[in-house]
């Protein structure tokens, strides 16, 4: 006879979490499955940990006291954004922005954080008959009378449930299989690519001018990462920093420079080298898809009873220079669970997916990231203007004015601008390098930042590799179908062998042709080459693949 | 079921010989005294086979030992694995047994716990190697027995085991009456293929590592009066095995000169690839 449990969640990150703790906070059994040997094992954020003032269900909502107990890094207290061009840097602090509407901000390293999660996950949910697995992939769903009823697994016996809540991630398979989104489209992501670097808490605090538990963010924009969409960060954690780099995939793919050098020139610029030289190392090199929720808003992320939260369902908002997901996924999970709590209570079950649905489009998360639509056409139609007159001298000239420089300044302040500000060049290169050119100072330090080429950030991460059983395939490996992936994915490059693909050559009836190969050793289950490349791609089985330390 | 199922693991300590750990006297022989004391580690897949039948099935798992009172440290090793409850039998008495004297004292105490449905045992122990405790408890209990076992399922409400045995290059299909007496192959590996089990598996866990803490809660010390031992079948006394001489194991002598490199240290490094290059050329 089948298992069957009221509730399962797929996945234990946030979002995963938040859906579960809430579920079992209202007497539901709920299973949760992670795939990694312990949570938090495979998940990395370039972001930060939100709550926001209009809405009760932030992580608070499930874990009141989770400020006091759970492995956080730095409150993050103030937020600068650094428009560069050349050498020329120019700072706007953006903490008014970052302030806006937020109840806490908090930076986190996955690793730790989602493992704290996760055994508090388990003990709620042990309450009420259910409890954590961890190590078991979700391979599929299980469908009876062609409707969802369950998930089968790597490790297990098919499971059946109720409700199935996926939190899968960006790379959710279960997301995939149902196809709730349409995953092949490389503008409606961005791809991020992270260094964690560890550095002594006390020369942190000195040069980043914290103390206690406070911490700051910093911004990069400009022409430092040539025409890709798109900038980096600083976050400042205890002992570490997170530093990263994330752009629109599609411009990762056009301007086909590999994405392991954009965080290099970040690195290596002299904002950060004077401050990271002789005193930081980088400890882990990590990278991953982010959907653009903007750009790829699903209205009705459910099939059947089947809910998807967080990252798989695109719950993610780029507003302007604030990165928001964590704060999302985990809304979002709350919402799912009290739908299920609400459609049970009923004796509706089939209602569940539109409740969900109701209770999205009624929150926040649509209003983000539907965004004001007049606002975001006519910040589109403004910016593509901007692109044309910023190369005019008058445009120059304008710039220079202190009052136009307000006005410029101001315009980046303002939430509501920032939520609807458009994917373009002008905000993300033009602009920003304009700032920086006529306003932005000279950084003029001997310092050098020496960067870790890609073998050794591979070779500093670990692997359970799952010796034979490749969970990616090439389908097409000629350079026209699968040749993006070799540039684009963030474990390879050009000028070397140890990454996931390489471009070789082969003679193929006294003919030379050249071929993608791939070694799927190194992968850290991006998702990157299922985007930009012909291949069949699914996560290795539980407990297999990349395990960070930091995440 | 009528009643919940009994199951008993066989431990024993024997030298811990792991490198850092064993120590040898000048005759290089082993020093008794200096080196710890742990659990036989093929008994480690006993215990697994053991919870994986208390997670399937239901039931106590309790670990019998036989050896002087410090041997509390190895009982509670076990329970670190998993155990409800363990025994200890210890008694001047019992001192110096051979396989037979030994099998003896294991029927008596499984007898005292009301007989067991099964009972597991690793292969072989670290120290005497001989492989006969085990198979002679067996016959003295009068239980079926299955040696080599990799994987095995049971049928309590019909008081049926089935076995897969590991035997050279083959594999042995074995069903059998309850009770049983199992002897876990090296390559015995434990499956767990349904949530439930899963959830048990780690609940059963978290409570052994618990328990053994305080472990002297659990444990029972039965001395040969307490089994109502017949000291010409326990101990020394009843040990029939002469052992006419040990032949010492040298110690392989050291041939090599070898030099400890620190695997971070660059320069050190470049050292090896020099050395490797320069030998090779």
């Amino acid at each position: 006879m089948a298992e069957k449990f009221e509730a399962v969640v797929v996945g234990c990150g946030p979002a995963g979490a938040a859906a579960a703790l809430e579920l079992a906070k209202n007497g539901v059994q709920v299973l949760v499955l992670d795939r990694a040997r312990v949570p938090g094992g495979k998940n990395v954020t370039g972001g930060i940990l939100y709550g926001q003032n209009d809405t009760p269900y932030n992580l608070d909502y499930v874990l009141p006291e989770f400020e006091k107990e759970a492995p956080l890094e730095r409150r993050i207290r103030k937020y600068f954004m650094h428009a560069i061009s050349g050498n020329k840097v120019r700072r706007v602090d953006l903490t008014e922005l970052h302030e806006y509407n937020t109840k806490f901000a908090w930076s986190v390293l996955r690793t730790k954080f989602d493992a704290w999660l996760s055994q508090k996950v388990h003990l709620a949910a042990k309450k009420t008959g259910g409890g954590l697995i961890s190590g078991v992939r979700v391979s599929g769903l299980v469908l009876e009378n062609g409707r969802i009823a369950g998930v089968e697994t790597s490790e297990l016996e098919p499971i059946h449930a109720e409700v199935v809540i996926a939190a899968d991630g960006a790379t959710s398979e279960l997301v995939r299989q149902s196809k709730i989104r349409n995953w092949m489209e490389p503008s409606s992501w961005f791809q991020g690519v992270k260094a964690v670097l560890s550095m002594s808490q006390s020369e942190l605090e000195r040069i980043f001018n914290v103390s206690g538990d406070e911490g700051v963010a910093h911004l990069y924009a400009g022409n430092l990462f040539g025409n890709a969409r798109g900038g980096g960060f600083l976050y400042t954690n205890k002992d570490t920093l997170s530093i990263g780099t994330v752009f629109h995939l599609d411009s990762v793919v056009s301007e086909g420079l590999e994405p392991h050098r954009y965080l290099d020139r970040l690195l290596a610029h002299p904002v950060l080298a004077e401050m990271l030289a002789d005193r930081a190392r980088e400890v882990e090199y990590s990278a991953k898809l982010i959907p653009d929720g903007k750009k790829a808003f699903i209205e009705r992320p459910y099939k059947d009873r089947m809910l998807v939260i967080g990252d798989a369902a695109n719950q993610m908002l780029a507003a302007g220079p604030i990165i928001k997901g964590m704060n999302l996924g985990i809304t979002a999970g709350i919402l799912a669970a009290k739908s299920y709590v609400e459609a049970k209570k009923r004796g509706d079950l089939e209602s569940v997916g539109a409740r969900y649905a109701q209770a999205l489009s009624d929150s926040y998360i649509r209003k983000s990231l539907e965004g004001n639509g007049l606002l975001r056409s006519a910040l589109s139609i403004l910016t593509s203007i901007g692109e044309g007159v910023a190369k005019t001298s008058l445009f120059s000239s304008a710039v220079k004015s202190p009052l136009v420089l307000g006005q410029i300044e101001g315009m980046l302040k303002s939430y509501r601008l920032s939520e609807s500000a458009p994917d373009s060049a002008f905000a993300y290169n033009t602009l920003p390098s304009k700032l920086a050119e006529i306003h932005g100072d000279e950084v003029k330090t001997a310092k050098r930042f020496t960067t870790l080429p890609i073998d050794e950030r591979i070779a500093r991460l670990s692997y359970d590799t799952d010796i034979g059983k490749p969970h990616i395939e090439v389908l097409d490996d000629t350079p026209q179908a699968s040749g993006a992936c070799v540039t684009a994915c963030p474990v390879s490059a050009r000028d070397s062998s140890r990454g996931c693909y390489s471009l070789v050559e082969q003679e193929v009836n006294g003919r030379k042709v050249q071929k993608v190969v791939l070694d799927t050793q190194p992968c850290v289950e991006c998702g990157t080459c299922a985007v930009v490349g012909a291949t069949q791609w699914e996560h290795p089985r539980g407990n297999k693949g990349v395990e960070y330390k930091f995440g | 079921m009528a009643q919940e199922l009994n199951y008993v693991v066989l431990t024993k300590g024997v030298p811990d010989f792991r490198e850092g750990k064993v120590v040898f006297k000048e005759d290089n022989t082993l020093n008794r005294a200096a080196t710890p004391t742990v659990m036989n580690p093929n008994d480690y897949l006993a215990l697994e086979a053991a919870l994986e039948a208390k997670v399937k099935y239901g039931g106590t798992v309790n670990i019998i030992c036989m050896g002087p009172p410090p041997y509390k440290k190895v009982v509670q090793e076990g329970m670190q694995r998993y155990a409800d409850h363990l025994y200890l039998l210890s008694d001047a008495k019992f001192a110096a047994a051979d396989t037979l004297a030994t099998a003896e004292a294991i029927r008596l105490a499984v007898q005292k716990l009301g007989g067991a449905d099964i009972i597991f045992a690793g292969f072989k122990t670290a120290d005497g190697e001989t492989g006969q405790t085990g198979p002679q408890a067996a016959w003295k209990l009068g239980y079926s027995l299955a040696t080599h076992v990799i994987r095995y399922n049971l049928n309590p409400e019909a008081g049926i085991f089935e076995v897969t045995r590991s035997i050279k290059d083959e594999l042995e299909f074995v069903r059998g009456p309850l009770p049983a007496f199992l002897v876990t192959d090296p390559a015995f590996k434990s499956e767990y293929r349904t949530a439930t089990q899963r959830l048990k598996l780690q609940d059963y866990r978290e409570e052994t590592k618990k328990r053994a803490y305080q472990f002297e809660e659990f444990l029972t010390i039965w001395d040969a009066a307490a089994l109502g031992a017949d000291e010409w079948k326990v101990g020394i006394k009843g040990s029939p095995t002469i052992v006419e001489a040990v032949d010492p194991i040298p110690r392989a002598p050291s041939e090599r000169k070898a030099r400890v490199i620190n695997g971070r240290d660059r320069d050190q490094l470049q050292g090896v690839v020099e050395l490797i290059l320069e030998r090779r050329a």
